[in-house]
């Protein structure tokens, strides 16, 4: 059972990118691979103001993975609260990974070699701090919720 | 080894304040003051990281070895760079005098050094950005409040209704600043916002005017007339505080709702229903008076309306309203000593005729672009060497070829820059500065409802042969015989300085990046406001007293802006939230977010041109063209084009920034010298240019 989520919420969201870079640079990525994105609709005049709507998107840390199975070596993995990760010391770069994601979330880092992607900053949440992206969100759009049953 | 450094940002110049997590002398981590931003940070402030660890940027101090602009360059020692520039300049005070030497800056809470600087070699002639900025702003307000555009603040976060003329508050991006709009709309506050086209910032308001490209002016004249009609003002507060309420009156009468609604192109209901709204909400209502104002030929007027309605909601002040900054002295603590105490006055008069030859005008920073006449035509006198610090006029200035004719009658031209910049390129001699977490700079305080003094600590050692820009001076002054008026060697010696009188001490700063001088905000009575308004009345003046005495009428009759030729456009610009203007384009990060800039076009119109999205345009304005992808949309006006500021570098060793995308100052040709004769600003929205298919766009297909 998946414990966390991240939720934009797309009236507060400014469309900065700001998440875009405080993930990439608290995972030291260099160009090219981005973890998370924010994108907007076309806009479209609702009661004579043009308006759009934000997505948020990183990873889905699905309940049943495509990538976790796929991964020759075991570095790709899902814990016990969900989170969907990469073990770095294990991965390859062969990046069978993204070929099985429908989305195509894992990224190659060009500066290891490896694949990565969104963990949810789980160093940071394991010590009680919020992902990158939630924590410095410009607007404070983007929530980081633990998911409860009911 | 690990540890915590509180700093401010400067990748823009809001100068957030941040904490920096710094590991074995590696910056790992930026975020927004925990204390002040609840860790809030824009793309900018976190692609810090890229921009201390690019080598994109000057490594040690440069001098000129080819021809300007030629960019051949001879690496040299700091000791060699400054003897060869305190050389220069004392050949230039030999010949022409001390004044024949300026100094232009981007403003700031620390301008109070560099000016110090200028001043103590003997120059009068102290200058910044702000002719291609806010000088409109400034001026106007010093004409209604005899206040300058920092003499109020904005409870925003209160307020009932905010009003936006064109000032793209998202995409500038002050973090606080937008923080306080999104609780003002959570807690159901309204947003108008007004523009040629649509922006992020719009697209969050409660009511948009999209109005013809020159019209601001008329929207606000019909604004005020209808609040007069409709009664929406606030009497007492007009009666109590204010002069010339009736000519004021009697001016506007002429220009109604009806037609202020034709001239911009809007509806007079919607116009009608806004104003009856604000007489409801008032004095919770704040007209954003903008900053970047220096765009047609009666943005002053139109700056000096916006003030105008402030005064009319009674907005000042108030909760939710607008609000004196508060000082230290209000919280009972003597303010920080400045540099300029300690420095005479030069007693020459400023080579751009400010304070002698036009009166109006604010003598602090003067006029950049009068300069350059002065330059030319060595009246009154000669300018004869130019150092830049943290300023490009290349680009902040329309025109740039213009601006290299006059540049090229300086024996001297220094760039003080964390980056290359357009005119370091051009320039003699590049003294490159350490990046904002290299270095360190003084104390500043920051006022408002609870003002605190802050700073900038060192959170790493350089990773080049550069310095801060206070050892920079400071070693000049060294050897220009003026080091006496900067009694200091070291950073910690020159906050003990400034901290002196005020009882603080550095180590207070760095708990926690700042000391506030209040635990609750500072109020004014507002039934007791007599000696706030520094104008020469003490009311807030609607006739004013320093335009009239200076020739000029406090209300200027509209002329609509003429409209463009077929076949072109007026060239608007504006920004983006993750550049600041020119000087983050090679960023990596950043670049890789928006690596080039687009031509927005009204899609009516490019249909008829036969332009699609994507397709490259040509942006031809008298001799110079740039040529970028078009972006077809609805949400601009027909008669405008409109681009992102900043980009079309050409300094070769920025790869990425290199050509990448067109400038539109240089398209601004002839603009250098359109001045708005009242408010100072250039109008940098005058130009009109002449849009086409490129032949760009590939026709060759190899395969089938």
């Amino acid at each position: 059972m998946n414990k966390y989520m991240i939720y934009l919420n797309s009236k507060r969201c400014i469309g900065c990118h700001g998440c875009e870079v405080h993930c990439k640079t608290n995972k030291d990525l260099p160009v090219g691979p981005f973890l998370c994105e924010i994108s907007h609709e076309p806009l479209k005049a609702v009661k004579g103001v043009p308006k759009t709507e934000y997505h948020f998107r990183s990873c889905y840390h699905c309940e049943d993975p495509y990538c976790v199975p796929v991964c020759p070596t075991g570095a790709m993995k899902k814990r016990e609260d969900g989170i969907v990760y990469i073990d770095t010391d294990s991965c390859i770069g062969c990046m069978a990974c993204a070929g099985a994601c429908p989305w195509h979330i894992p990224q190659f880092n060009p500066n290891t070699g490896k694949a990565v992607k969104c963990d949810y900053c789980m160093d940071r949440v394991d010590v009680g701090l919020k992902p990158a992206c939630v924590t410095k969100c410009t607007t404070r759009a983007l929530k980081f919720v633990t998911i409860q049953e009911i | 080894m690990r540890k915590t450094v509180w700093s401010m940002c400067s990748m823009c110049s809001v100068r957030c304040p941040i904490k920096v997590e710094v590991e074995d002398g590696k910056v790992k981590w930026i975020e927004g003051n925990p204390h002040i931003l609840k860790g809030a940070l824009c793309a900018k402030g976190s692609a810090g990281i890229a921009l201390q660890r690019d080598h994109e940027r000057p490594q040690q101090p440069l001098i000129r070895a080819g021809g300007r602009g030629a960019g051949k360059w001879e690496p040299v020692s700091w000791y060699t760079a400054l003897d060869y520039v305190a050389e220069k300049m004392n050949k230039i005070k030999e010949k022409y005098g001390a004044k024949a030497v300026m100094l232009s800056c981007r403003g700031g809470p620390w301008q109070d050094l560099w000016k110090s600087f200028i001043h103590a070699f003997g120059s009068p002639n102290f200058t910044n950005h702000d002719s291609g900025c806010g000088r409109n702003v400034h001026h106007a307000s010093k004409s209604v409040y005899g206040l300058g555009r920092k003499g109020f603040i904005y409870d925003i976060k209160n307020a009932k209704h905010l009003i936006s003329f064109g000032r793209n508050l998202m995409a500038s991006l002050r973090i606080a600043e937008v923080n306080q709009i999104m609780d003002m709309l959570d807690a159901g506050g309204s947003f108008t916002y007004v523009d040629v086209r649509q922006t992020l910032t719009g697209i969050k308001a409660t009511r948009f005017f999209q109005v013809r490209p020159g019209t601001d002016y008329a929207l606000a004249l019909g604004m005020i007339n209808e609040v007069i009609k409709q009664e929406a003002y606030d009497k007492e507060f007009i009666e109590k505080y204010t002069t010339g309420f009736d000519k004021m009156a009697e001016f506007v009468e002429q220009y109604t709702a009806e037609w202020a609604a034709k001239e911009c192109g809007i509806k007079v209901k919607k116009l009608k229903d806004f104003v009856s709204e604000i007489g409801q909400q008032r004095p919770k209502v704040i007209f954003h008076p903008g900053w970047m104002l220096s765009r047609y030929r009666d943005s002053f007027y139109a700056s000096r309306m916006l003030h105008i309605l402030n005064v009319l909601m009674g907005s000042v002040e108030v909760e939710g309203g607008q609000q004196f900054p508060k000082t230290p002295a209000d919280c009972g603590v003597k303010g920080l000593r400045t540099f300029s105490s300690m420095v005479p006055k030069p007693e020459d008069k400023r080579a751009d005729g400010v304070g002698w030859k036009y009166k109006h005008f604010d003598k602090g920073p003067g006029l950049f672009h009068l300069f350059y006449d002065a330059m030319l035509t060595e009246e009154p006198y000669p300018i004869k060497g130019v150092i830049c610090y943290r300023h490009d006029p290349f680009n902040c200035f329309p025109d740039v070829t213009a601006q290299k004719e006059a540049f090229d009658k300086c024996d001297l031209l220094v760039s003080i820059d964390t980056h290359y910049s357009e005119f370091g390129w051009y320039s003699d001699v590049i003294l490159p500065e350490s990046m904002y977490l290299e270095r360190e700079t003084p104390v500043c305080t920051q006022k408002g409802p609870k003002p605190r003094f802050a700073f900038r600590d060192r959170a790493v050692e350089p990773r080049f042969d550069t310095k801060p820009s206070w050892e920079i001076f400071k070693m000049l002054a060294d050897r220009l015989g003026i080091g006496e008026y900067f009694p200091w060697t070291t950073a910690e010696e020159m906050w003990e300085f400034q901290l002196e009188p005020t009882g603080y001490k550095i180590d207070d700063l760095r708990e926690k990046g700042f000391v506030a001088l209040t635990d609750t905000p500072i109020m004014y009575d507002r039934d007791n406001l007599d000696g706030k308004f520094k104008t020469p009345s003490g009311k807030i003046e609607f006739v004013s007293q320093m335009l009239e005495e200076n020739g000029l009428p406090s209300f200027k009759p509209y002329e609509s802006p003429q409209k463009p030729p077929k076949g072109r456009f007026r060239l608007i610009f504006g920004r983006s939230p993750v550049h600041a203007h020119g000087h983050t384009i090679n960023n990596p990060l950043l670049n890789e977010l928006m690596p080039e800039n687009t031509l927005w076009i009204n899609s009516r119109v490019a249909a008829r041109m036969g332009v699609k999205e994507g397709d490259w345009v040509d942006v031809i304005a008298d001799s110079q063209k740039g040529t970028i992808r078009a972006h077809v949309t609805d949400f601009i006006h027909p008669e405008a084009v409109y681009t992102v500021h900043g980009f079309g570098r050409q300094v070769p060793l920025q790869s990425r920034a290199y050509h990448a995308g067109m400038s539109d100052q240089k398209l601004q040709e002839g603009l250098l010298e359109m001045m708005d004769p009242a408010g100072g600003g250039l109008c940098l929205c005058e130009k009109f240019v002449t849009v086409r298919r490129s032949p760009r766009n590939p026709r060759r297909r190899v395969e089938l």
